[in-house]
């Protein structure tokens, strides 16, 4: 579909993380858990020797206790923060900033409420100097995730499966060589939560494009993962990684593999899930 | 039932409500006034003063001090909006212009702008000068708390979309930081405006010769009560026009967005 994507480098795309480390200087003490000795002033590691690599074009969902730092590890590889130590290689290169090549799916609503869809959509288009070019793009999009007709909505008028949707698209229009998605489904009741599952996992045979996903639905992340990415609590570690050669559309009732993998991970994160 | 149901259904018709009120304290007051036979110089009845209003209109006198007084507060207003809003941008979104101008707003904010009278006249003399820069004091303060507290109170997210995009500075401001405030600022100028309004007033009461301030501080001297009161019904009047016309500025597409959870 798009033509300078098919003509861009093989290796774009390609995010390595080399022993990653994150510290947080903490403002108020802090007690997540019982055992939990932190006090005020103490230095908080968010990350601790992270080495991870996502391979060009792959879907990666990151499955971890809550607070473990997940969205921390996210916000380094697209570059709102920096590491305490370690490096985010994107494509061979540092990451020091921000940057349209690896855009952020936010949790909570990103788009900006004062723009229509149409206008939000243009945000990442700002390079694009020829007006029809730019509405083409924008046309193309809105189709792609089935918005025709809301363009000129506000966000607010939009239900909470057509706002992901949108926000979606506006990170897709710009031609981004990585997605990085921050439990992109919170929020959103239950029937839509299993249609954007199967939009997304459409979407990026569609595109091919690296797609990092955080998750805390385990199903999730064995419905739609290429390959699936468990960190343990703080200071966070990489717990297991697991590739899924499991054809798609798939069942996780159905499948030995993937129901064997689910108990292995409701183990690893410390929940039974027969109650 | 058929109460509630007339209740409900004059409930839906605010204008005629308020007009109701209004019609109905002026009755009271001439009721009053007739009742206990008190003197005209102490307090004027609403036949006296609405007679007086005439007289005040009629002769271009009321025309002449409302007009003096709308042009002090739209300049004065002006100034501080256009001042105001720009540093209170500044003072949310860089720390170094917070820790430097901070503490001396937060110091000369609590100063009425009514001890600053002796000093303005003696800055400015006689006129429009001190009575715009006394209204000036007076919403500049607020204006630029205000829009300090709005800008901090930005989702985070949207300067992360910003900066996500690419954006330049100026497109940070423009498409991010102005539409975000736009809302609050609204709530803000509604009220600095009637702060505005209210400093006219006293600003009048001693630094020049016109407005509706000198009206009343005029016809006290000249012991017309009835013009004194015409002074203050004209400044309510225009008190809650000049809210609805700031209060329209909230009604467009700018600020919808904001109103809906």
């Amino acid at each position: 579909m798009e033509k300078d994507t098919l003509m861009d480098d093989e290796q774009m795309g390609y995010i390595e993380l080399v022993n990653l480390r994150k510290e947080y200087k903490e403002r108020r003490s802090v007690r997540r858990s019982h055992d939990d000795q932190e006090k005020k002033g103490d230095k908080l590691i968010a990350l601790d020797g992270i080495d991870l690599e996502f391979k060009e074009g792959e879907l990666v969902c990151i499955l971890g206790p809550s607070g473990c730092g997940k969205s921390t590890l996210l916000r380094l590889i697209a570059g709102f923060d920096q590491p305490t130590a370690g490096k985010v290689l994107v494509s061979g290169h540092e990451v020091v900033k921000p940057s349209s090549d690896s855009v952020f799916v936010f949790q909570q609503d990103g788009l900006l409420p004062w723009m229509t869809v149409w206008q939000n959509m243009e945000l990442g288009l700002n390079h694009v100097s020829c007006k029809d070019e730019k509405a083409e793009r924008v046309k193309e999009y809105i189709d792609l995730v089935e918005l025709s007709g809301f363009e000129n909505n506000y966000p607010y008028q939009l239900s909470g499966g057509m706002k992901r949707r949108a926000e979606l698209a506006r990170a897709l229009v710009v031609n981004p060589e990585m997605l990085m998605m921050d439990e992109p489904f919170t929020g959103l009741d239950f029937l839509t939560h299993m249609k954007m599952r199967e939009e997304v996992v459409n979407m990026h045979e569609f595109i091919g494009k690296t797609m990092i996903m955080i998750t805390h639905f385990i199903d999730d992340a064995l419905t739609m993962a290429d390959r699936v990415v468990v960190l343990s609590e703080r200071p966070t570690k990489v717990k297991m990684v697991r590739e899924l050669n499991v054809q798609r559309p798939r069942n996780i009732e159905r499948d030995p593999v993937l129901r064997e993998l689910r108990d292995e991970i409701y183990l690893m994160l410390g929940v039974s899930y027969v109650v | 039932m058929q109460l509630s149901e007339t209740a409900s259904s004059l409930a839906s018709r605010p204008l005629f409500l308020a007009l109701v009120t209004f019609f109905s304290i002026c009755l009271l007051w001439q009721v009053l006034v007739s009742t206990y036979q008190v003197s005209e110089s102490v307090f004027p009845g609403p036949l006296l003063v609405f007679d007086n209003f005439w007289q005040l209109l009629l002769e271009g006198s009321l025309l002449k001090h409302t007009a003096a007084s709308l042009y002090r507060v739209t300049v004065g207003f002006y100034l501080a909006a256009v001042l105001g809003i720009p540093l209170g941008i500044a003072l949310g979104r860089i720390l170094l212009v917070k820790n430097i101008l901070n503490p001396v707003i937060q110091f000369l904010r609590p100063i009425s702008p009514l001890a600053w009278i002796p000093l303005a006249m003696l800055w400015f003399g006689i006129g429009d000068k001190p009575a715009i820069f006394l209204i000036f004091l007076s919403c500049f303060f607020p204006l630029v708390v205000a829009t300090t507290i709005a800008v901090g109170s930005i989702n985070k997210v949207y300067f992360q979309v910003a900066a996500n995009f690419n954006f330049s500075r100026t497109d940070v401001l423009l498409k991010v930081i102005v539409p975000a405030i736009i809302p609050d600022l609204v709530t803000a100028l509604r009220l600095t405006v009637s702060i505005a309004w209210l400093v006219v007033v006293a600003a009048e009461m001693i630094a020049v010769q016109s407005g509706l301030g000198y009206l009343i501080l005029d016809s006290r001297n000249a012991l017309r009560m009835d013009s004194v009161m015409v002074g203050m019904i004209v400044i309510g009047i225009i008190g809650l026009l000049l809210d609805s016309v700031v209060k329209q500025l909230g009604e467009g597409e700018a600020t919808v967005w904001k109103k809906i959870p």
